[in-house]
Protein backbone atom coordinates (compact mmCIF):
# COMPACT_ATOMS: atom_id res chain seq x y z
CA UNK A 1 0.00 0.00 0.00
CA UNK A 2 3.00 2.55 0.94
CA UNK A 3 4.54 1.35 -2.12
CA UNK A 4 1.19 2.70 -4.14
CA UNK A 5 1.15 5.73 -2.55
CA UNK A 6 4.69 6.38 -2.86
CA UNK A 7 4.51 5.95 -6.68
CA UNK A 8 1.26 8.36 -6.46
CA UNK A 9 3.81 10.61 -4.70
CA UNK A 10 6.32 10.58 -7.27
CA UNK A 11 3.62 10.60 -10.11
CA UNK A 12 1.96 13.96 -8.50
CA UNK A 13 5.98 15.41 -8.22
CA UNK A 14 5.87 14.43 -11.87
CA UNK A 15 3.13 16.30 -13.39
CA UNK A 16 4.14 19.17 -11.33
CA UNK A 17 7.49 19.19 -12.69
CA UNK A 18 5.48 19.06 -16.31
CA UNK A 19 3.94 21.55 -15.51
CA UNK A 20 6.20 23.90 -14.72
CA UNK A 21 7.98 23.09 -17.73
CA UNK A 22 5.65 23.62 -20.18
CA UNK A 23 3.41 26.49 -18.92
CA UNK A 24 6.67 28.76 -19.59
CA UNK A 25 7.64 27.26 -22.08
CA UNK A 26 4.10 27.89 -23.83
CA UNK A 27 3.88 31.65 -22.27
CA UNK A 28 7.94 31.60 -24.37
CA UNK A 29 6.17 30.25 -27.65
CA UNK A 30 2.68 32.86 -27.84
CA UNK A 31 5.54 35.36 -27.26
CA UNK A 32 8.08 34.64 -29.59
CA UNK A 33 5.13 34.99 -32.29
CA UNK A 34 4.87 38.32 -31.06
CA UNK A 35 8.50 38.85 -30.87
CA UNK A 36 8.31 37.35 -34.77
CA UNK A 37 6.34 39.97 -36.40
CA UNK A 38 7.94 43.19 -34.26
CA UNK A 39 11.88 41.83 -34.88
CA UNK A 40 10.72 41.63 -38.74
CA UNK A 41 8.12 44.53 -38.82
CA UNK A 42 11.85 46.79 -37.44
CA UNK A 43 13.41 44.69 -40.23
CA UNK A 44 11.64 45.56 -42.81
CA UNK A 45 11.19 49.38 -41.89
CA UNK A 46 7.35 48.66 -40.31
CA UNK A 47 6.31 49.19 -36.75
CA UNK A 48 4.69 45.22 -36.51
CA UNK A 49 1.93 44.99 -34.01
CA UNK A 50 0.83 48.21 -31.60
CA UNK A 51 -2.98 48.24 -31.23
CA UNK A 52 -3.96 45.39 -28.61
CA UNK A 53 -2.41 46.30 -25.15
CA UNK A 54 0.81 48.63 -24.88
CA UNK A 55 3.14 48.33 -28.27
CA UNK A 56 0.42 45.19 -29.02
CA UNK A 57 1.78 43.22 -25.42
CA UNK A 58 -1.72 41.57 -25.89
CA UNK A 59 -1.39 40.90 -29.26
CA UNK A 60 -0.71 36.85 -28.91
CA UNK A 61 -3.65 36.68 -26.50
CA UNK A 62 -5.99 38.20 -28.68
CA UNK A 63 -4.92 36.32 -31.28
CA UNK A 64 -5.19 32.84 -29.72
CA UNK A 65 -9.01 34.26 -28.71
CA UNK A 66 -9.42 34.66 -32.21
CA UNK A 67 -8.59 31.17 -33.29
CA UNK A 68 -10.21 29.42 -30.53
CA UNK A 69 -13.63 31.11 -31.33
CA UNK A 70 -13.15 30.02 -35.24
CA UNK A 71 -14.83 27.32 -37.03
CA UNK A 72 -12.60 23.85 -37.52
CA UNK A 73 -13.53 23.49 -41.41
CA UNK A 74 -13.00 20.32 -41.86
CA UNK A 75 -13.14 19.12 -45.86
CA UNK A 76 -15.69 16.82 -47.31
CA UNK A 77 -13.29 14.31 -48.57
CA UNK A 78 -10.78 14.46 -45.96
CA UNK A 79 -9.95 11.44 -43.95
CA UNK A 80 -11.47 13.14 -40.34
CA UNK A 81 -10.02 10.77 -37.62
CA UNK A 82 -6.10 11.46 -39.43
CA UNK A 83 -6.98 15.30 -40.05
CA UNK A 84 -7.92 16.05 -36.52
CA UNK A 85 -5.38 13.56 -35.03
CA UNK A 86 -2.41 14.99 -37.28
CA UNK A 87 -2.30 18.29 -35.12
CA UNK A 88 -1.94 16.58 -31.95
CA UNK A 89 0.81 14.31 -33.91
CA UNK A 90 2.69 17.58 -34.34
CA UNK A 91 2.56 18.70 -30.73
CA UNK A 92 3.46 15.81 -29.11
CA UNK A 93 7.19 15.43 -29.17
CA UNK A 94 7.33 19.27 -29.48
CA UNK A 95 6.69 19.14 -26.12
CA UNK A 96 7.58 15.73 -24.96
CA UNK A 97 11.58 16.31 -25.53
CA UNK A 98 11.49 19.09 -23.26
CA UNK A 99 11.32 16.11 -20.43
CA UNK A 100 15.15 15.62 -20.58
CA UNK A 101 16.42 19.26 -21.25
CA UNK A 102 18.64 20.27 -18.07
CA UNK A 103 17.53 24.07 -17.33
CA UNK A 104 20.55 24.00 -14.60
CA UNK A 105 22.86 21.65 -13.16
CA UNK A 106 20.40 18.99 -11.51
CA UNK A 107 17.57 20.72 -12.35
CA UNK A 108 16.38 18.09 -15.28
CA UNK A 109 12.70 16.34 -15.33
CA UNK A 110 14.17 12.81 -16.50
CA UNK A 111 17.98 12.66 -15.94
CA UNK A 112 18.16 9.45 -18.50
CA UNK A 113 21.76 8.52 -19.89
CA UNK A 114 20.16 8.60 -23.30
CA UNK A 115 19.12 11.72 -23.62
CA UNK A 116 20.53 13.41 -27.04
CA UNK A 117 19.33 10.07 -28.86
CA UNK A 118 15.96 10.24 -27.21
CA UNK A 119 15.63 14.54 -28.30
CA UNK A 120 16.81 13.22 -32.19
CA UNK A 121 14.30 10.14 -32.00
CA UNK A 122 11.25 12.27 -30.68
CA UNK A 123 12.13 15.58 -32.89
CA UNK A 124 12.02 13.02 -35.81
CA UNK A 125 8.79 12.04 -35.14
CA UNK A 126 7.22 15.29 -35.62
CA UNK A 127 7.79 15.21 -39.31
CA UNK A 128 4.21 12.41 -38.90
CA UNK A 129 2.32 15.39 -38.04
CA UNK A 130 2.78 17.32 -40.98
CA UNK A 131 2.55 14.51 -43.52
CA UNK A 132 -0.33 12.94 -42.21
CA UNK A 133 -1.98 16.68 -42.01
CA UNK A 134 -1.14 16.30 -45.57
CA UNK A 135 -2.34 13.31 -46.50
CA UNK A 136 -5.71 13.50 -44.30
CA UNK A 137 -6.81 17.07 -45.91
CA UNK A 138 -7.48 15.48 -49.62
CA UNK A 139 -6.05 18.69 -51.37
CA UNK A 140 -3.06 18.93 -53.79
CA UNK A 141 -1.27 21.89 -52.36
CA UNK A 142 -1.22 20.27 -48.68
CA UNK A 143 0.06 16.89 -50.00
CA UNK A 144 2.53 18.71 -51.72
CA UNK A 145 3.51 20.35 -49.18
CA UNK A 146 3.73 17.47 -46.66
CA UNK A 147 5.83 15.34 -49.74
CA UNK A 148 8.34 18.28 -50.19
CA UNK A 149 8.52 18.25 -46.25
CA UNK A 150 8.93 14.93 -45.93
CA UNK A 151 12.15 14.54 -47.81
CA UNK A 152 13.31 18.13 -46.79
CA UNK A 153 12.90 16.80 -43.35
CA UNK A 154 14.74 13.04 -43.64
CA UNK A 155 17.59 14.44 -45.43
CA UNK A 156 18.22 17.15 -42.74
CA UNK A 157 17.45 14.88 -40.11
CA UNK A 158 21.19 12.90 -41.05
CA UNK A 159 23.09 16.08 -41.15
CA UNK A 160 22.21 16.68 -38.14
CA UNK A 161 22.19 13.34 -36.35
CA UNK A 162 26.12 13.60 -37.63
CA UNK A 163 26.50 16.77 -36.44
CA UNK A 164 25.08 15.69 -32.80
CA UNK A 165 27.23 12.51 -32.94
CA UNK A 166 30.07 15.07 -33.32
CA UNK A 167 28.84 15.94 -30.00
CA UNK A 168 28.70 13.00 -27.71
CA UNK A 169 32.29 12.19 -29.29
CA UNK A 170 33.47 15.45 -27.84
CA UNK A 171 32.23 15.20 -24.42
CA UNK A 172 31.77 11.26 -24.55
CA UNK A 173 28.40 11.22 -22.98
CA UNK A 174 24.43 11.02 -24.61
CA UNK A 175 23.43 12.86 -21.22
CA UNK A 176 22.63 16.38 -21.64
CA UNK A 177 23.53 17.31 -18.23
CA UNK A 178 27.55 16.00 -18.82
CA UNK A 179 27.79 17.26 -22.38
CA UNK A 180 27.49 21.23 -20.50
CA UNK A 181 29.51 19.54 -17.53
CA UNK A 182 32.07 18.49 -20.64
CA UNK A 183 32.67 21.97 -22.00
CA UNK A 184 33.25 23.89 -18.35
CA UNK A 185 35.96 26.11 -18.30
CA UNK A 186 35.31 29.80 -20.43
CA UNK A 187 34.06 31.26 -23.53
CA UNK A 188 36.95 29.52 -25.76
CA UNK A 189 36.43 25.76 -23.96
CA UNK A 190 32.66 25.30 -25.42
CA UNK A 191 32.50 23.46 -27.80
CA UNK A 192 31.52 25.80 -30.60
CA UNK A 193 34.89 26.57 -31.19
CA UNK A 194 36.37 22.58 -32.06
CA UNK A 195 33.25 21.63 -33.22
CA UNK A 196 32.75 24.56 -35.26
CA UNK A 197 31.45 23.19 -38.94
CA UNK A 198 29.43 21.36 -36.73
CA UNK A 199 27.62 23.93 -34.85
CA UNK A 200 26.74 25.92 -38.24
CA UNK A 201 25.64 22.62 -39.64
CA UNK A 202 23.13 21.80 -36.74
CA UNK A 203 21.97 25.06 -36.91
CA UNK A 204 20.77 25.36 -40.29
CA UNK A 205 19.66 21.91 -40.56
CA UNK A 206 17.86 22.70 -37.58
CA UNK A 207 16.14 25.45 -39.31
CA UNK A 208 15.74 23.32 -41.82
CA UNK A 209 14.07 20.64 -39.97
CA UNK A 210 11.35 22.92 -38.36
CA UNK A 211 10.24 23.93 -41.93
CA UNK A 212 11.44 28.16 -41.59
CA UNK A 213 12.31 30.66 -44.22
CA UNK A 214 14.74 30.06 -46.25
CA UNK A 215 14.32 26.48 -45.84
CA UNK A 216 10.52 26.67 -45.54
CA UNK A 217 9.07 24.95 -48.88
CA UNK A 218 6.18 22.61 -46.95
CA UNK A 219 4.47 26.08 -46.76
CA UNK A 220 5.61 27.96 -49.52
CA UNK A 221 3.19 30.52 -49.42
CA UNK A 222 3.75 31.48 -53.05
CA UNK A 223 3.74 28.61 -54.39
CA UNK A 224 1.39 25.94 -52.90
CA UNK A 225 -0.53 28.55 -50.59
CA UNK A 226 0.35 27.51 -47.17
CA UNK A 227 1.30 23.88 -48.10
CA UNK A 228 0.43 21.26 -45.75
CA UNK A 229 -2.01 23.02 -43.29
CA UNK A 230 -4.14 24.72 -46.12
CA UNK A 231 -7.24 23.05 -45.35
CA UNK A 232 -6.68 23.86 -41.40
CA UNK A 233 -8.44 26.61 -39.59
CA UNK A 234 -9.21 27.65 -36.41
CA UNK A 235 -7.31 25.80 -33.00
CA UNK A 236 -6.38 22.90 -34.80
CA UNK A 237 -4.36 25.58 -37.61
CA UNK A 238 -2.64 26.98 -34.15
CA UNK A 239 -1.82 23.56 -32.55
CA UNK A 240 0.23 23.46 -35.72
CA UNK A 241 1.46 26.73 -35.34
CA UNK A 242 2.64 25.95 -31.61
CA UNK A 243 4.30 22.79 -32.65
CA UNK A 244 6.38 24.72 -35.27
CA UNK A 245 7.41 27.62 -32.40
CA UNK A 246 7.90 25.08 -30.37
CA UNK A 247 10.40 23.34 -32.12
CA UNK A 248 11.87 26.51 -32.94
CA UNK A 249 13.01 26.98 -29.07
CA UNK A 250 13.96 23.79 -29.15
CA UNK A 251 16.66 23.57 -31.59
CA UNK A 252 17.87 27.32 -30.40
CA UNK A 253 17.74 25.85 -26.44
CA UNK A 254 19.80 22.49 -27.76
CA UNK A 255 22.44 24.48 -29.71
CA UNK A 256 23.27 27.27 -26.63
CA UNK A 257 23.48 23.25 -24.48
CA UNK A 258 25.26 21.85 -26.84
CA UNK A 259 27.91 24.09 -28.61
CA UNK A 260 27.44 26.86 -26.24
CA UNK A 261 27.88 25.19 -22.71
CA UNK A 262 24.05 25.91 -21.32
CA UNK A 263 23.85 27.46 -18.14
CA UNK A 264 28.02 27.85 -17.94
CA UNK A 265 29.11 31.58 -17.92
CA UNK A 266 31.19 32.79 -20.56
CA UNK A 267 33.97 34.24 -17.50
CA UNK A 268 36.35 31.40 -16.20
CA UNK A 269 34.66 30.65 -13.14
CA UNK A 270 38.30 31.43 -11.29
CA UNK A 271 37.08 35.20 -12.08
CA UNK A 272 33.60 35.16 -11.10
CA UNK A 273 33.27 32.30 -8.40
CA UNK A 274 29.66 31.97 -7.32
CA UNK A 275 28.78 35.46 -8.52
CA UNK A 276 24.87 35.44 -8.83
CA UNK A 277 24.62 37.11 -12.00
CA UNK A 278 28.11 36.54 -13.63
CA UNK A 279 28.53 32.86 -11.89
CA UNK A 280 26.73 29.72 -13.64
CA UNK A 281 23.50 29.97 -13.99
CA UNK A 282 19.76 29.19 -15.55
CA UNK A 283 20.03 32.97 -16.82
CA UNK A 284 22.63 32.40 -19.19
CA UNK A 285 21.41 29.45 -21.12
CA UNK A 286 18.13 31.86 -21.09
CA UNK A 287 20.21 34.35 -23.07
CA UNK A 288 22.02 32.14 -25.32
CA UNK A 289 18.25 30.62 -26.26
CA UNK A 290 17.33 34.13 -26.94
CA UNK A 291 20.09 34.99 -28.87
CA UNK A 292 18.78 31.68 -31.27
CA UNK A 293 15.48 32.44 -31.55
CA UNK A 294 16.28 35.54 -32.64
CA UNK A 295 18.81 34.45 -35.04
CA UNK A 296 15.55 32.63 -36.42
CA UNK A 297 13.62 35.57 -37.20
CA UNK A 298 16.73 37.35 -38.46
CA UNK A 299 17.49 34.63 -41.17
CA UNK A 300 13.66 34.60 -41.80
CA UNK A 301 14.11 38.53 -42.96
CA UNK A 302 17.12 38.08 -44.75
CA UNK A 303 17.00 35.35 -47.16
CA UNK A 304 15.02 34.79 -49.78
CA UNK A 305 13.07 30.85 -50.16
CA UNK A 306 15.97 28.01 -51.27
CA UNK A 307 14.84 26.36 -54.48
CA UNK A 308 14.03 22.65 -53.70
CA UNK A 309 16.87 21.30 -55.41
CA UNK A 310 19.14 23.02 -54.18
CA UNK A 311 17.99 22.47 -50.91
CA UNK A 312 18.34 18.61 -51.51
CA UNK A 313 21.79 19.95 -52.64
CA UNK A 314 22.73 21.32 -49.64
CA UNK A 315 21.67 18.31 -47.54
CA UNK A 316 23.27 15.86 -49.48
CA UNK A 317 26.69 16.61 -51.01
CA UNK A 318 27.48 19.37 -48.87
CA UNK A 319 26.70 18.91 -45.23
CA UNK A 320 26.35 14.90 -44.86
CA UNK A 321 29.91 14.43 -46.16
CA UNK A 322 31.20 18.35 -43.89
CA UNK A 323 29.91 16.25 -40.92
CA UNK A 324 31.82 13.04 -41.57
CA UNK A 325 34.40 14.31 -42.28
CA UNK A 326 34.12 16.52 -39.29
CA UNK A 327 33.40 13.67 -36.91
CA UNK A 328 36.94 12.01 -37.77
CA UNK A 329 38.70 14.88 -36.88
CA UNK A 330 36.82 15.47 -33.33
CA UNK A 331 37.59 11.37 -32.93
CA UNK A 332 41.59 12.17 -34.07
CA UNK A 333 41.30 15.18 -31.33
CA UNK A 334 40.03 12.88 -28.62
CA UNK A 335 42.01 10.41 -28.90
CA UNK A 336 45.02 12.61 -28.62
CA UNK A 337 43.87 14.75 -26.02
CA UNK A 338 43.86 18.25 -28.10
CA UNK A 339 43.84 20.74 -25.85
CA UNK A 340 42.03 22.74 -23.98
CA UNK A 341 39.25 20.91 -24.75
CA UNK A 342 40.33 16.98 -24.55
CA UNK A 343 43.82 17.56 -22.20
CA UNK A 344 42.98 16.32 -18.90
CA UNK B 1 2.72 -3.72 -10.33
CA UNK B 2 3.23 -0.53 -12.32
CA UNK B 3 5.74 -1.91 -14.44
CA UNK B 4 3.43 -5.23 -15.05
CA UNK B 5 0.53 -2.48 -15.49
CA UNK B 6 2.54 -0.56 -18.13
CA UNK B 7 4.33 -3.65 -19.83
CA UNK B 8 0.47 -5.60 -20.42
CA UNK B 9 -1.07 -1.63 -21.84
CA UNK B 10 1.44 -1.68 -24.55
CA UNK B 11 1.52 -5.31 -25.04
CA UNK B 12 -1.63 -4.76 -25.86
CA UNK B 13 -1.47 -1.68 -28.12
CA UNK B 14 1.32 -4.01 -29.69
CA UNK B 15 -0.64 -7.34 -30.54
CA UNK B 16 -3.95 -4.70 -31.35
CA UNK B 17 -1.88 -2.36 -33.72
CA UNK B 18 -0.17 -5.11 -35.57
CA UNK B 19 -3.61 -7.32 -36.43
CA UNK B 20 -4.68 -3.61 -37.51
CA UNK B 21 -1.70 -3.63 -40.05
CA UNK B 22 -2.58 -6.49 -42.14
CA UNK B 23 -6.12 -6.08 -41.76
CA UNK B 24 -6.93 -2.75 -43.00
CA UNK B 25 -8.40 -1.54 -46.17
CA UNK B 26 -6.24 1.96 -46.45
CA UNK B 27 -2.34 1.30 -47.06
CA UNK B 28 -1.56 4.43 -45.42
CA UNK B 29 -3.80 3.15 -42.47
CA UNK B 30 -2.14 0.55 -42.58
CA UNK B 31 1.09 1.94 -42.25
CA UNK B 32 0.53 4.84 -39.75
CA UNK B 33 -0.59 1.32 -37.76
CA UNK B 34 2.95 -0.02 -38.29
CA UNK B 35 4.45 3.28 -36.71
CA UNK B 36 2.10 2.37 -33.65
CA UNK B 37 3.60 -0.85 -33.03
CA UNK B 38 6.89 -0.08 -33.92
CA UNK B 39 6.67 2.68 -31.22
CA UNK B 40 4.99 0.62 -28.66
CA UNK B 41 7.75 -2.35 -29.07
CA UNK B 42 10.15 0.40 -28.57
CA UNK B 43 8.30 0.88 -25.08
CA UNK B 44 8.49 -2.42 -24.01
CA UNK B 45 12.65 -2.79 -25.25
CA UNK B 46 12.48 0.03 -22.81
CA UNK B 47 10.70 -1.60 -20.24
CA UNK B 48 13.85 -4.75 -20.56
CA UNK B 49 16.29 -1.56 -19.61
CA UNK B 50 16.99 -1.84 -23.36
CA UNK B 51 16.89 1.78 -23.81
CA UNK B 52 19.31 2.44 -26.12
CA UNK B 53 17.75 0.12 -28.66
CA UNK B 54 14.02 1.15 -27.82
CA UNK B 55 15.28 4.64 -28.98
CA UNK B 56 17.46 3.46 -31.93
CA UNK B 57 13.98 1.34 -33.23
CA UNK B 58 12.20 4.63 -33.05
CA UNK B 59 14.55 6.78 -34.41
CA UNK B 60 15.51 4.55 -37.55
CA UNK B 61 12.53 2.73 -37.97
CA UNK B 62 9.53 5.25 -37.17
CA UNK B 63 12.02 8.40 -37.84
CA UNK B 64 13.21 7.35 -40.95
CA UNK B 65 12.37 4.23 -42.79
CA UNK B 66 8.55 4.40 -42.20
CA UNK B 67 8.49 7.97 -42.76
CA UNK B 68 9.89 6.64 -46.79
CA UNK B 69 7.37 3.92 -46.77
CA UNK B 70 4.63 6.52 -45.85
CA UNK B 71 5.99 8.57 -48.51
CA UNK B 72 5.77 6.16 -51.19
CA UNK B 73 2.23 5.00 -50.29
CA UNK B 74 0.80 8.34 -50.51
CA UNK B 75 2.00 8.28 -53.95
CA UNK B 76 0.54 4.93 -54.87
CA UNK B 77 -3.09 4.84 -56.14
CA UNK B 78 -3.84 1.19 -55.63
CA UNK B 79 -7.10 0.02 -56.94
CA UNK B 80 -8.26 -2.28 -53.73
CA UNK B 81 -10.41 -4.37 -55.64
CA UNK B 82 -8.29 -5.54 -57.93
CA UNK B 83 -5.95 -6.63 -54.99
CA UNK B 84 -8.50 -8.51 -53.70
CA UNK B 85 -10.42 -10.20 -56.37
CA UNK B 86 -8.59 -13.65 -55.92
CA UNK B 87 -8.99 -13.91 -52.18
CA UNK B 88 -11.45 -16.65 -51.81
CA UNK B 89 -9.80 -18.75 -54.72
CA UNK B 90 -6.39 -18.66 -53.02
CA UNK B 91 -7.03 -18.78 -49.63
CA UNK B 92 -6.22 -22.13 -49.33
CA UNK B 93 -3.23 -22.55 -50.95
CA UNK B 94 -1.87 -19.62 -48.43
CA UNK B 95 -3.47 -20.92 -45.48
CA UNK B 96 -0.99 -23.93 -46.11
CA UNK B 97 1.70 -21.67 -46.55
CA UNK B 98 1.27 -20.28 -43.87
CA UNK B 99 1.31 -23.08 -41.23
CA UNK B 100 4.40 -24.59 -43.21
CA UNK B 101 6.03 -20.88 -42.26
CA UNK B 102 4.45 -21.10 -38.41
CA UNK B 103 5.25 -24.66 -38.12
CA UNK B 104 9.02 -23.88 -39.07
CA UNK B 105 9.42 -21.02 -36.97
CA UNK B 106 8.03 -23.40 -34.47
CA UNK B 107 10.13 -25.73 -34.59
CA UNK B 108 13.64 -23.33 -35.13
CA UNK B 109 12.34 -20.98 -32.50
CA UNK B 110 9.60 -22.39 -30.30
CA UNK B 111 8.66 -22.89 -26.55
CA UNK B 112 11.70 -25.55 -26.17
CA UNK B 113 14.32 -22.15 -27.01
CA UNK B 114 13.12 -19.49 -24.95
CA UNK B 115 11.31 -19.33 -21.48
CA UNK B 116 12.90 -19.39 -17.99
CA UNK B 117 14.91 -21.84 -18.18
CA UNK B 118 17.16 -21.57 -20.90
CA UNK B 119 17.02 -17.45 -20.65
CA UNK B 120 17.07 -17.16 -16.72
CA UNK B 121 16.36 -13.97 -15.94
CA UNK B 122 19.30 -11.20 -16.06
CA UNK B 123 19.76 -9.44 -12.81
CA UNK B 124 18.47 -5.66 -12.89
CA UNK B 125 21.27 -3.15 -13.69
CA UNK B 126 21.58 -0.12 -11.87
CA UNK B 127 20.88 3.11 -13.03
CA UNK B 128 24.77 3.91 -13.28
CA UNK B 129 25.48 1.49 -16.09
CA UNK B 130 24.99 3.31 -19.04
CA UNK B 131 23.06 0.83 -21.60
CA UNK B 132 24.57 2.71 -24.64
CA UNK B 133 28.01 2.46 -23.49
CA UNK B 134 27.80 -1.01 -22.73
CA UNK B 135 26.76 -1.90 -25.91
CA UNK B 136 29.26 -0.02 -27.88
CA UNK B 137 32.07 -1.72 -25.67
CA UNK B 138 29.91 -5.40 -26.92
CA UNK B 139 29.71 -4.31 -30.52
CA UNK B 140 33.38 -3.19 -30.94
CA UNK B 141 35.52 -6.10 -29.19
CA UNK B 142 33.66 -9.37 -28.70
CA UNK B 143 31.17 -8.81 -32.09
CA UNK B 144 33.74 -6.57 -33.40
CA UNK B 145 33.86 -8.90 -37.43
CA UNK B 146 29.91 -9.46 -37.40
CA UNK B 147 29.37 -6.10 -37.22
CA UNK B 148 32.35 -5.57 -39.66
CA UNK B 149 30.85 -7.75 -41.62
CA UNK B 150 26.97 -6.40 -41.50
CA UNK B 151 28.64 -2.68 -42.34
CA UNK B 152 30.07 -4.02 -45.70
CA UNK B 153 26.84 -6.17 -46.77
CA UNK B 154 24.70 -2.39 -46.14
CA UNK B 155 27.51 -0.72 -47.84
CA UNK B 156 27.34 -2.91 -50.85
CA UNK B 157 23.60 -2.93 -50.57
CA UNK B 158 23.73 0.58 -50.68
CA UNK B 159 25.89 1.06 -53.69
CA UNK B 160 23.78 -1.77 -55.72
CA UNK B 161 20.85 0.46 -55.08
CA UNK B 162 22.27 3.59 -56.48
CA UNK B 163 23.41 1.48 -59.29
CA UNK B 164 20.44 -0.32 -60.18
CA UNK B 165 18.20 3.43 -60.18
CA UNK B 166 20.89 5.50 -61.45
CA UNK B 167 20.56 6.09 -64.95
CA UNK B 168 21.38 9.38 -67.50
CA UNK B 169 19.08 10.31 -70.00
CA UNK B 170 20.48 11.80 -73.11
CA UNK B 171 17.15 14.09 -73.24
CA UNK B 172 17.53 14.67 -69.89
CA UNK B 173 18.26 18.56 -68.54
CA UNK B 174 18.50 19.62 -65.45
CA UNK B 175 20.12 22.45 -63.93
CA UNK B 176 23.55 23.01 -62.09
CA UNK B 177 23.44 24.34 -58.80
CA UNK B 178 26.54 23.93 -58.13
CA UNK B 179 27.22 26.65 -61.36
CA UNK B 180 24.60 28.03 -60.86
CA UNK B 181 25.39 29.50 -57.74
CA UNK B 182 29.01 30.37 -58.66
CA UNK B 183 27.55 32.85 -61.77
CA UNK B 184 29.13 35.98 -62.08
CA UNK B 185 26.78 38.82 -61.79
CA UNK B 186 28.51 40.23 -65.37
CA UNK B 187 27.63 37.17 -67.12
CA UNK B 188 24.30 38.09 -66.70
CA UNK B 189 23.91 41.99 -66.75
CA UNK B 190 25.27 43.79 -69.06
CA UNK B 191 24.98 47.73 -68.23
CA UNK B 192 24.69 50.38 -71.20
CA UNK B 193 25.66 53.42 -71.57
CA UNK B 194 22.89 55.74 -72.77
CA UNK B 195 22.40 58.87 -74.27
CA UNK B 196 19.58 60.40 -72.08
CA UNK B 197 16.44 60.42 -74.02
CA UNK B 198 14.81 63.25 -75.73
CA UNK B 199 12.70 65.27 -72.96
CA UNK B 200 11.24 67.75 -74.88
CA UNK B 201 7.35 68.60 -74.50
CA UNK B 202 5.66 65.48 -76.18
CA UNK B 203 4.56 66.79 -79.46
CA UNK B 204 2.69 64.11 -81.49
CA UNK B 205 5.01 64.68 -83.95
CA UNK B 206 8.19 63.75 -81.91
CA UNK B 207 6.57 60.03 -81.04
CA UNK B 208 8.51 58.30 -83.63
CA UNK B 209 11.54 60.03 -83.01
CA UNK B 210 11.25 58.90 -79.42
CA UNK B 211 10.49 55.39 -80.06
CA UNK B 212 13.97 55.34 -82.30
CA UNK B 213 16.04 56.76 -79.62
CA UNK B 214 15.08 54.00 -76.89
CA UNK B 215 15.81 51.38 -78.91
Amino acid sequence: MSELWNSLLRLIQILIGIAAILLPLLAVVAYYTYAERKVIGYIQIRIGPNRVGWRGLLQPIADAVKLLMKEIVIPSQADKTLFLLAPLIAIVPALSVWAVFPFDLGLVLADINAGLLYILALSSLGVYGIIIAGWSSNSKYALLGAMRSAAQMVSYEIAMGFALVGVLVAAGSLNLGMIVEAQKGHLFTWFWLPLLPLFGVYLISGVAETNRAPFDVAEGESEIVAGFHVEYSGMAFAVFFLAEYANMVLISALTALMFFGGWLSPLPSAWTGDHWLLGDGFHWLLLKTFFFMFLFLWLRATFPRYRYDQIMRLGWRVFIPMTIVWILVVGLAVVYRLPPWWSV
Amino acid sequence: MAQKLIFYLFAIITLWSAVMVITRKNPVHAVLFLVLTFGTSAALWILLEAEFLGIALILVYVGAVLVLFLFVVMMLDIDLAALRAGFVHNLPLALLIAAVMATEILLLVGSSEFGLEQFPKPAPLGAEIDNTRELGRLLYTVHVYPVEIAAVILLLAIVAAIRLTLRRRSDHRSPDPARQIRVERSERIRLVKMSPEDVSPLAPASCPENSTASN
